[in-house]
This record gives structure tokens, C-alpha cells and sequence, in this order.
């Protein structure tokens, strides 16, 4: 029974052991190491946030970065579009003046050459009269002469103005 | 374990026969010397307060003479560790008895220790732990964390220097005990008594209004229920700290009084076999001790934070 009757003695003792034990290690231990504990936490813990964060803003860059580069493509197929709907106005605005400028040269030439035509008849005509006054004053300087050799002289004459 | 069979070897082959529980009540009961084996007596110092002589201090080993024989000493007599004067005059014995010295050892161990794991802390701030350091950091969170903060809730920091102290004093004393020839002093009413008183007294100081309407005017139950519940209340109140002092006590108590049950067995039966059966009983119970001297702690500690937790708990 008197295991179960405290010694006072004891008491005293393990009181002012334990109270000292408990301020010492208080002051000297357990608040520096729960405060460095904290410290280590909450450095743990941020370094963890700004990790998370770094990786998010990493995500969103290369997500920016693919709608970047589809908006790129975008661009290049409209402009490759557009440029080749350009290309096509330009070839088929050079083909209309093309052929506009070559009608009008044909028509040009066309107009030279009823010119020249209307020019070479002229001239011709001219050389017709004259030949044919030259002819005539010839026949008439040869009937003068003989009659048979007159038709020979004509023939003669229109083989001089084939000849011309 | 050896040298507890060998000590009571001898005290078995000196004829008397040997008295178990005489040797057991020996081992668990406070002592005014060491006594390492059997014969083998570290002296104690002795303080004693008495109106006529004032304060004396002076070594165990008076007490006895060559002979191992108890004899009187300035007419203090020690009989069964208690002591008294010759001349029937009352005595204060405030001796440094074989638990004082195992609770200065434990005191002792616990400020080596932990002024070696806050100098890690210091060393490497914001490292990672190391030596010492690593290995208490686990307990210490583990306390912190699935002792402490679950039971106490936000404001725990106030308690918690006081809690990791009852942990580890808890915990070394009851390992310190498991050494053979060494005190189980956390098996002494009177130490587990002041930790109650601690656990007592911050309970009811931090109580905050919830804690004491609901002890003296139990909300949500009939008016005329309230007197009867009183008093269980204010029993409750003392119930709380008596059941830790009453549990720590006897699960450190009842486990050294098997194994020196089970060591007694070679004794009485003056057998080999026997011997050697319960050498091996004994390992595996003071292995299971190891676990129980952890639990202990654990639970001590565990309880003070839900007594204190109840008593800072805002209204629920």
C-alpha cells in the first residue's frame, strides 16, 4: 500500500527538477528550435509556391506561345493567300493590257498598211498614166515609122513595164 | 537482465529462502542508497530537517556498518528506508534518494540532449537536420503536429514547451528505468504525481468562460439537471489528472514487477531450464516494455493536450 502513498520528499524533489528542467529547456531549447522549425516551414513551404508558380507562368507562356505561332500561320496563309490572289489580278491586268496594246498595234498597223496600200495604189496609178502616155506617145512616134513593127514595139513596151 | 539473476543468485543460495515479492517490493520502492547488484551499494547523500538539529546532510553509509547491519547515526535511525529520530521526535526527510538521483539523471540527459539538438538548429539554420538534431526532429514534429496541434487547436505554441518537456522527461525516465540495477522512477507515485499536478494546474488556469459554464451550468441540458451534473463536473475536473498520475504509474510499475516475476521463477524452482525459460520471456516483455515506456509518454502527453484542448476550446 504505501507504494501507492507518495514520498514528499520525492515531490520536492522531482517538482523543483522538473520546473527547472522545464524553464532551461522553454527559454534555451524549445523556443529556438520551433522557431527555426517555422522558419524552415514556412521557407519549404514558399519556395513550393513560388516552384508552382514558375511552372504555371511557364505553362502560360508556351501556351502563348502556340497561339503565337497559329496566329503566325494564320497570317502567313492569309498572306500567302492574298498574294496570290494579287499575283493572279496582276497576271490577268498584264494579259488584258497586253492584248489591249496588241490590238491597238494591230490596228495601227492595220491603218499603216491601208495607208501604204492606198499610197502603192496611187503610185501605181500614177506610173499607169505615165506608162501608158509614154506608151502612147512611143505608138504613136512608131506608126509613124511601120505598121507590122508598131505591134511588135508594143508588145515590146508592155514587156519593159512587166520588167518595172 | 544478467546482472539482476545474478544478484539474486546469491540471494538465493544464502539459505534464507528466497522471498519474491519481498525482492520485487525492494526493487520498485524508492531507496536511500544505490543499490547497482546485490552487495554492490552506491551511498546517497542524506538531508534531514529536525527542529532540534536543523538541517543535516550527510552520506547513506552511515547507516550501516561493515557488516551490512542498519545502526543508528547521530540518533537517526534508517529502518525499511524510512527514518526517524531515536527519540520519537518528528523528521524531514528530504534525502537525495535512488529516484531523486535517476530524476537528476534524467534531467541531466534531457539538457545535454536537447542543448545539443537546439546548437544543430543554430548551426544549420535553415539546412537540413543533422546528428543529434535529426534524430529528435521526427519526435519533436510528430508531437508538435499529431500530438498537440490536433488536440489544442490554434493556440497551441503557449503549451507546447511544456508538453515536448513531459514528452521526453516521460519518455527517458521510462527507458532509464528499463536499464538493469537502474530506478523506475517514473513508477513513483510522487513523480507522476507532480507531472499530474502540472497537467492539473495549466488545465484549469488556461479554462477559459466556455470550460467553467460548462462545468458549473452545463449548457443545453433541464435546469433542474444542472446541480446533479455539478458535481460530477468538479469531479471530473480532479479525476482527469489523478487517472494520468494513476496510469503512468502502474503500467511503469506492473511491467517491472513482471519481468521481476518472471526472473523470480529461476529462483523459486532452482532451475536451469526455468532460467532459461524466462530469460527469454523476460527479453521479449522488456522489449515489449520499450514500446510501453514510448506509449506512456505518448499517451501522458497525449491526454494533458486534450485536457488543455477542452479548456481553451471556444464555445461549440
Amino acid at each position: 500500500m504505501d507504494l501507492l502513498i507518495p514520498d514528499y520528499g520525492l515531490l520536492f524533489w522531482q517538482l523543483i527538477v522538473f520546473s527547472i528542467v522545464l524553464t532551461i529547456l522553454a527559454i534555451f531549447v524549445w523556443k529556438p528550435v520551433t522557431e527555426a522549425l517555422r522558419t524552415r516551414e514556412s521557407m519549404i513551404e514558399d519556395s513550393i509556391k513560388s516552384a508552382e508558380l514558375a511552372r504555371e507562368e511557364m505553362m502560360q507562356i508556351k501556351a502563348d506561345n502556340a497561339m503565337v505561332l497559329k496566329e503566325a500561320s494564320v497570317q502567313r496563309d492569309q498572306l500567302l493567300k492574298d498574294a496570290t490572289i494579287f499575283a493572279n489580278k496582276i497576271k490577268d491586268d498584264a494579259k488584258s493590257e497586253t492584248s489591249k496594246i496588241s490590238e491597238k498595234m494591230i490596228l495601227d498597223a492595220k491603218s499603216i498598211i491601208e495607208g501604204e496600200k492606198n499610197a502603192a495604189l496611187s503610185e501605181l496609178k500614177n506610173l499607169v498614166s505615165t506608162l501608158s502616155l509614154d506608151i502612147a506617145e512611143k505608138l504613136i512616134r512608131e506608126k509613124l515609122n511601120n505598121d507590122p513593127s508598131q505591134q511588135q514595139l508594143v508588145e515590146k513596151f508592155l514587156k519593159e513595164v512587166k520588167v518595172n | 537482465m544478467s546482472s539482476l539473476q545474478q544478484a539474486y543468485a546469491s540471494d538465493a543460495s544464502e539459505g534464507e529462502g528466497f522471498n519474491p515479492g519481498d525482492m520485487i517490493n525492494h526493487h520498485i520502492k524508492d531507496a536511500h542508497g544505490w543499490e547497482i547488484t546485490h552487495g554492490m551499494v552506491v551511498p546517497l547523500p542524506i538531508i534531514l530537517y529536525s527542529e532540534p538539529d536543523g538541517l543535516m546532510i550527510f552520506s547513506s553509509s552511515n547507516f550501516f556498518n561493515n557488516a551490512h547491519e542498519e545502526v543508528a547515526y547521530k540518533g537517526y535511525l534508517l529502518s525499511h528506508e524510512h527514518i526517524s529520530r531515536a527519540d520519537g521526535q518528528p523528521v524531514y526527510d528530504f534525502s537525495i534518494t535512488k529516484n531523486v538521483l535517476f530524476i537528476f539523471i534524467d534531467a541531466t540527459i534531457m539538457l545535454l540532449v536537447f542543448f545539443a539538438v537546439a546548437r544543430g538548429y543554430k548551426k544549420n539554420a535553415g539546412k537540413a537536420p543533422k546528428g543529434v538534431q535529426s534524430l529528435f526532429e521526427p519526435v519533436i514534429i510528430y508531437i508538435r503536429d499529431e500530438v498537440v496541434k490536433p488536440s489544442i487547436g490554434d493556440n497551441y505554441q503557449k503549451y507546447l514547451p511544456y508538453l515536448l518537456t513531459l514528452f521526453f522527461f516521460i519518455w527517458f525516465g521510462n527507458l532509464l528505468g528499463l536499464i538493469p540495477g537502474a530506478a523506475n522512477m517514473t513508477g513513483n507515485i510522487a513523480v507522476t504525481a507532480v507531472l499530474a499536478l502540472g497537467t492539473f494546474f495549466i488545465t484549469n488556469f488556461s479554462g477559459n468562460r466556455a470550460y467553467w459554464s460548462h462545468i458549473f451550468w452545463t449548457p443545453g441540458v433541464p435546469w433542474w439537471l444542472r446541480p446533479i451534473i455539478l458535481p460530477v463536473e468538479l469531479i471530473g475536473v480532479l479525476t482527469k489528472p489523478v487517472s494520468l498520475m494513476v496510469r503512468l504509474f502502474v503500467s511503469i510499475t506492473a511491467g517491472h514487477i513482471v519481468v521481476l516475476s518472471l526472473v523470480s521463477l529461476t529462483f523459486i524452482f532452482h532451475s536451469w531450464t526455468i532460467g532459461f525459460g524466462s530469460t527469454v520471456i523476460v527479453t521479449l516483455i522488456t522489449i515489449i516494455e520499450l514500446l510501453v515506456a514510448t506509449i506512456q509518454a505518448y499517451v501522458f502527453t497525449m491526454f494533458t493536450s486534450l485536457y488543455i484542448g477542452m479548456a481553451v476550446e471556444e464555445h461549440h
